[in-house]
C-alpha cells in the first residue's frame, strides 16, 4: 500500500487528499502545524466579525477523516529528507512516505517598513493571525491598513464590524489597482466611503510609530502625514510558503516549480496551491495563482497523477470571485487593469453606483475576452460556455438575460444594458429584453 | 437615532414587563352571585358545598384560586364515580369561566387603557428600536456582525431566559389556562371589535399574540433583509396570510355565523380536520360549510402536488404557513443555532416520518369511526389510544412547547424540521417530483459555510454547493437565506426544467478532468 503524505490541510491538500481516497486506497497522512481539522481560509474574517464560529468554517464534520481513512497529524514539519523519503517534525521523530504532495500555501508580505515588528502591527492570513488580531484589537479604537488587495478590504470589513474606524492606504489611484480597472475600482472606493472607512489612494508607508513600549502608536506617510492608530494590518499581498524546501533539492523561484503535472524536480514530490509556480503556464495564466479555486483544482487533479492516471493540470476559462462589504465581485476571463492592445472594453454602470458591468473585446472581431460583474449575479457554466466558444460582443449583450443568476424578483439590469449597447453599436442592435408584467407592477 | 433606538427599548421593555406582572395583579373572589349565574343548576347542588369555603375569600393570585376551584370539582367528581353516579360527573370547565368572573381590579377596570400600555405602546417602542436600524446598521447587505457575540442570538443568558419565559407560557396557555386569566381578559378589547357578541378566550390570546409578534418582527425582517426583493416579497407575505387568514377571516366569519375556519390552513398540520365534530360542523353549515370541506380537502389532495411541482414545499412553509410565518420573522434571530451535523439529519427523518405515519393513523381511524359510527378500531379506543394523545404530543408539546419555545436552543424551525407532518408531505413531493432546486454556480464555492450557518432547517448546504451540486432536499422550505447570505453568488433558488436538478456534468472551471453527479 503506497503512503500518500500532504503537508498542508488547505483546500489544495484536503482536495487532494478526498479525491485520492475516491481513487485508491492509499495510506493518507495531511500533516498541519495550524489547526487540527481543515477549515475555510477564506471564512476566516467571518470568525473575527461574528457571523459564524471557528466549528462553522469546517467544511467537513470531524468523524469525516477517520470514516474516510484520512488521518490527520497536528505537526510543524522541520525537515525533509528527499532521499530517505523521510519527514522530520519538530518534535523530533519522523514519517516516512511513498509520495509527497506540498500544499504549504502562502506567508503574507512584509517589506521591512521600520516598526513592522512592533506590537500590534500583523498580516492576516492564518489561523493564528486570526487569533492575534482578536487579541491585537482589544480596546482599539482607531486602525490604519496598508495595501489595497482582497485581504486589506476585509480586514476593513472587519475592524469595521467591531466599531473601530479604519484608514485603508493604498498605494494606487483607486482600490485593488494591480487587478481593477479604474471604473470598478472607484465604485468600490465609493462604497469604502459609504461605510465609513477613510480610504487613503496614493498613499504610501514611511514608518510605524512605536509608543515607547514597543507597541504601535501611529503611521506616518510618505507625505509626512502621521495619523494615530493602535493597530497596522499590514495587508499588501502574500507569497509562496516555501521556507520547508528553499535550501533543498527541490527547484524553487519564487514558490516551488512545478510542471504541468505538478511534479516538482525532485521523483514522487507535487507541489499545489498557493506554493506551486509553474514552469510553463498555459496562455493568460499567471505561473502562480494564490486563489481558493486553483488549490481546489490542483487537488482535484494531482490526486490522478497519484493514483496512477497521468493528468496534466488544464484550468478552465479563469474565474474569481469576491465581496466589497455589500458589493460582489465576479470575474470571468482576462480582464486587465488596463485594456490591452487591440482590445476595447463595454462598460454600463448602473445610477446606484453600486453594480456594473465591463466586457472586454477584441475591437474588430468583437471575440469576447472577459468581464469583470458587481453587484449582478451571472452564472458560471453560460459565461464559461461564450468565452471557450469566443461569442462576439453583440451575441452576448443580446443573450445576457440567459446568464442572470440574481435571486427571484431582483431587478433586471439587462435592458438597461443592451439599450446602452445599442447606442453605442448602432449597426448591431439587439433585442432589448422586456419587462414582465410582475416587473412592471413591483418597478 | 441611538437614543430613538434605547428609548424605544424601555418602552419596549416596560411593556413586555407590564405584560408580565400583570400575571399578579389581580384579585379573586368567588360570590354566591357569581357561582350561580355561572354554574348550572344541575352542578350548582353538588359543587355548592364544595366551594363553600372558597365564597368571598379574596385570593391575590390566580394559581391557589384555580386550584382550590379544581380541587372542589375533583373532589366532586371522584365522590361521583365512587358512587357510580356518572351522569352527575363535572366535565364543564369551571375554572375558566369562573376564575374571570371572579377577577376584579385593574385588568377588569382599566382593561383598555392596560391593552395600550402593552400593545401599542410596546409595538410602537420595538419599531423606534428596529426602524433607525436603516440608518444606523449602515448601508443595505447583510446584517449579522456580531452574531455570535449576542446573549440573545448564541444561547446567552437572554437566549436562556427568552426560551425559558416562552415555554413557560405555552405550558400555561395549552394546559392551564385559567392561571392566564388576566391576559386573556387584556385582549377582550379586540375581541370585542372584531366580534361584539363574543369573549376572548385562550386562543384568541394566543392568535393576537402571534399574529403581533409576525407583524412587528416581520417589519424588522424585512428592514434586515432590504437589499432582497425576495426576502422583503416572502415576508409581506407571511404577514399578511397570518393577519388575513389565520386571524381576521375565522373572526369575521363567526360574526358572520359561519364556522371557523382558517382557509390556508391544512391537513395534515391541522390534525382535527378530520375529527367527528369539525366534519359535522362544516357538513351542518350550509354551503359555506360544505365549501370549506371541499377546500380544505383540495388543498392538500390537489393543491400540495400541484404547487410543490411548481415551486417547491416553499409557496406553503415560507411564504403562507403560519408555523412558518413565525419562524421566519420572530425566529430569524435564532436561524443560525439549527444543527448542521448528520447526526441530527438522521434523527430529523426518522422522527417527522414518525409523526406523519402517527398522523396518517390517528386520521384513518378518526376516519373510520366517523364513517362507521364507532369508537374504536381494531377493538382500540380511538380518542383515548390516538387522537388524546396525538393532539398531546404532537399538537401541543412538539408543536407548540417545543416548536416555539425551543427557538432560542434548537433554532427556528423545530418544529418544521423534526415535527410537521404536512412539511413530511410537502417534502416528499419536493424531493421526487418538482421542479424546485437551489442551484450551485458552477465551481465557485469557497466552502465559507454562512449558507448552512444560516440554513434554519439545518441542511449543510456547503456540503454540496462546495462540490458543485445542485441542493435538492425535503426539507428545505426555501426560505432563500443561504442565497442571501453567500458571499459569492453560488446559491440561487431556482424552479427550471425538472431534469436539470441533478446528475449533470458539474462546471468545476478545471478542464483536466470530469466530474458528474
Amino acid at each position: 500500500m503506497q503512503h500518500t503524505v500532504i503537508i498542508g490541510n488547505g483546500v489544495a491538500g484536503i482536495t487532494a487528499a478526498r479525491h485520492i481516497r475516491k481513487l485508491s486506497d492509499n495510506k493518507i497522512t495531511v500533516i498541519s502545524g495550524e489547526t487540527d481539522h481543515f477549515f475555510s481560509r477564506t471564512a476566516l474574517m467571518y470568525i473575527y466579525m461574528g457571523h459564524m464560529k471557528f466549528e462553522n468554517t469546517k467544511p467537513y464534520e470531524d468523524w469525516f477523516w477517520s470514516k474516510n481513512k484520512i488521518d490527520l497529524m497536528r505537526e510543524w514539519v522541520t525537515s525533509i529528507d528527499f532521499d530517505g523519503k523521510t519527514i522530520v517534525f519538530k518534535n523530533g521523530t519522523s514519517l516516512t512516505y511513498d509520495q509527497l504532495i506540498l500544499a504549504t500555501g502562502s506567508q503574507s508580505n512584509f517589506f521591512g517598513w521600520p516598526g513592522q515588528d512592533l506590537k500590534g502591527v500583523q498580516g492576516l492570513y492564518s489561523y493564528q493571525d486570526l487569533e492575534l488580531m482578536e487579541e491585537n484589537t482589544k480596546n482599539v479604537k482607531s486602525a490604519v491598513i496598508l495595501g489595497g488587495g482582497l485581504i486589506g478590504v476585509e480586514m476593513a470589513e472587519m475592524l469595521h464590524s467591531r466599531g473601530i474606524h479604519v484608514t485603508y492606504l493604498i498605494r494606487e489611484s483607486h482600490f485593488w489597482g494591480n487587478m481593477l480597472p479604474k471604473e470598478e475600482g472607484t465604485l468600490i472606493d465609493n462604497h469604502l466611503a459609504e461605510h465609513g472607512i477613510d480610504l487613503r489612494t496614493e498613499t504610501e508607508l514611511e514608518e510605524i510609530l512605536d509608543d515607547g513600549n514597543g507597541h504601535v502608536k501611529g503611521i506616518k506617510t510618505k507625505t509626512g502625514e502621521v495619523i494615530d492608530c493602535q493597530f497596522v494590518g499590514l495587508t499588501v499581498g502574500v507569497h509562496p510558503n516555501i521556507d520547508l524546501v528553499k535550501d533543498s533539492k527541490v527547484e524553487t523561484d519564487r514558490g516551488i516549480l512545478v510542471d504541468e503535472k505538478l511534479q516538482t524536480n525532485v521523483p514522487d514530490v507535487y507541489a499545489i496551491g498557493d506554493c506551486a509556480q509553474q514552469k510553463n503556464p498555459p496562455a493568460h495564466r499567471r505561473p502562480i495563482e494564490a486563489v481558493w479555486y486553483v488549490g481546489r483544482m490542483m487537488g482535484e487533479t494531482v490526486a490522478h497523477t497519484i493514483t496512477g492516471n497521468e493528468t496534466k493540470y488544464q484550468p478552465g476559462v479563469w474565474f474569481n470571485s469576491a465581496k466589497f462589504f455589500d458589493i460582489e465581485y465576479h470575474n470571468y476571463g482576462t480582464v486587465l487593469p488596463t485594456c490591452q492592445e487591440g482590445c476595447s472594453e463595454f462598460y454600463w454602470e448602473c445610477h446606484d453606483k453600486k453594480k456594473c458591468i465591463k466586457v472586454i473585446y477584441e475591437t474588430n472581431s468583437l471575440k469576447v475576452k472577459g468581464v469583470n460583474l458587481f453587484g449582478i449575479r451571472n452564472r458560471h457554466e453560460v459565461w464559461d460556455n461564450w468565452l471557450s466558444q469566443e461569442k462576439t460582443l453583440d451575441h452576448i449583450i443580446g443573450n445576457l438575460p440567459e446568464a442572470n443568476f440574481d435571486p427571484e424578483f431582483f431587478t433586471h439590469w439587462e435592458g438597461e444594458i443592451q439599450e446602452k449597447f445599442n447606442s453605442e453599436f448602432s449597426d448591431k442592435t439587439v433585442n432589448v429584453r422586456k419587462r414582465g408584467f410582475l416587473e412592471k407592477i413591483f418597478a | 437615532m441611538k437614543t430613538i433606538r434605547y428609548t424605544g427599548l424601555i418602552a419596549f421593555l416596560f411593556s413586555l414587563g407590564l405584560f408580565l406582572s400583570l400575571f399578579f395583579t389581580s384579585t379573586y373572589t368567588l360570590t354566591e352571585q357569581i357561582f350561580t349565574s355561572n354554574v348550572k343548576a344541575e352542578h350548582q347542588e353538588t359543587l355548592g358545598p364544595e366551594l363553600a369555603g372558597m365564597m368571598d375569600r379574596e385570593y391575590s393570585l390566580s394559581i391557589p384560586f384555580v386550584k382550590d376551584l379544581n380541587a372542589a370539582v375533583n373532589t366532586v367528581n371522584e365522590r361521583m364515580r365512587s358512587e357510580q353516579q356518572w351522569d352527575k360527573v363535572i366535565y364543564d370547565d369551571y375554572a375558566g369561566s369562573l376564575t374571570r368572573a371572579s377577577t376584579s381590579g385593574l385588568i377588569q377596570d382599566q382593561t383598555t387603557l392596560l391593552f395600550i400600555l402593552v400593545f401599542i405602546v410596546g409595538a410602537v417602542g420595538a419599531l423606534m428600536f428596529i426602524l433607525p436600524q436603516i440608518q444606523l446598521g449602515g448601508p443595505a447587505g447583510i446584517k449579522h456582525n456580531g452574531i455570535f457575540f449576542n446573549a440573545l442570538n448564541n444561547r446567552g443568558w437572554i437566549g436562556m431566559l427568552t426560551g425559558g419565559l416562552l415555554v413557560v407560557f405555552y405550558v400555561l396557555l395549552y394546559f392551564y389556562p385559567a392561571y392566564i386569566t388576566n391576559w386573556i381578559i387584556l385582549v377582550d378589547p379586540v375581541q370585542k371589535l372584531l366580534n361584539p357578541g363574543a369573549t376572548s378566550s385562550q386562543w384568541f390570546l394566543y392568535g393576537f399574540l402571534y399574529t403581533f409578534a409576525v407583524l412587528v418582527m416581520g417589519v424588522r425582517m424585512i428592514i434586515k433583509y432590504r437589499h432582497s426583493k425576495y426576502q422583503i416579497f416572502r415576508t409581506i407575505s407571511v404577514m399578511f396570510f397570518q393577519t388575513a387568514f389565520a386571524f381576521l377571516i375565522p373572526e369575521i366569519l363567526v360574526r358572520l355565523n359561519q364556522p371557523y375556519f382558517d382557509f390556508k390552513n391544512m391537513w395534515p398540520l391541522d390534525y382535527d380536520f378530520f375529527d367527528a365534530w369539525h366534519i359535522n360542523m362544516l357538513t351542518t353549515s350550509g354551503g359555506t360549510g360544505i365549501f370549506m370541506f371541499a377546500w380544505g380537502i383540495s388543498l392538500f389532495a390537489i393543491g400540495v402536488p400541484l404547487f410543490v411541482f411548481f415551486f417547491g414545499k416553499r409557496w406553503y412553509c415560507s411564504w403562507v404557513c403560519g408555523c412558518g410565518g413565525l419562524a421566519e420573522t420572530v425566529g430569524d434571530p435564532f436561524r443560525q443555532l439549527s444543527d448542521k451535523s448528520l447526526k441530527a439529519w438522521q434523527i430529523e427523518r426518522y422522527l417527522i416520518h414518525a409523526v406523519l405515519i402517527f398522523g396518517l393513523l390517528m386520521t384513518g381511524a378518526v376516519v373510520y369511526n366517523f364513517i362507521s359510527g364507532t369508537n374504536s378500531i381494531l377493538g382500540i379506543d380511538t380518542y383515548n389510544y390516538l387522537r388524546k394523545p396525538y393532539g398531546f404530543l404532537i399538537g401541543s408539546i412538539f408543536s407548540g412547547v417545543i416548536g416555539t419555545g425551543f427557538y432560542p436552543f434548537m433554532g427556528n424551525r423545530v418544529w418544521c424540521r423534526f415535527g410537521c407532518p404536512l412539511a413530511a408531505y410537502l417534502g416528499a413531493v419536493q424531493k421526487f417530483k418538482s421542479r424546485f432546486r437551489i442551484t450551485t454556480n458552477g465551481g465557485q464555492c469557497i466552502s465559507c459555510g454562512n449558507c448552512s450557518t444560516y440554513c434554519e432547517m439545518g441542511i449543510d448546504v456547503r456540503w454540496y454547493a462546495q462540490r458543485g451540486q445542485n441542493i435538492i432536499r425535503s426539507s428545505c422550505v426555501g426560505c432563500g437565506v443561504c442565497s442571501a447570505v453567500c458571499p459569492r453568488g453560488v446559491l440561487n433558488l431556482e424552479n427550471r426544467d425538472e431534469d436539470g436538478r441533478f446528475n449533470q456534468p458539474i462546471l468545476l472551471g478545471n478542464d483536466s478532468i470530469k466530474v458528474s453527479n
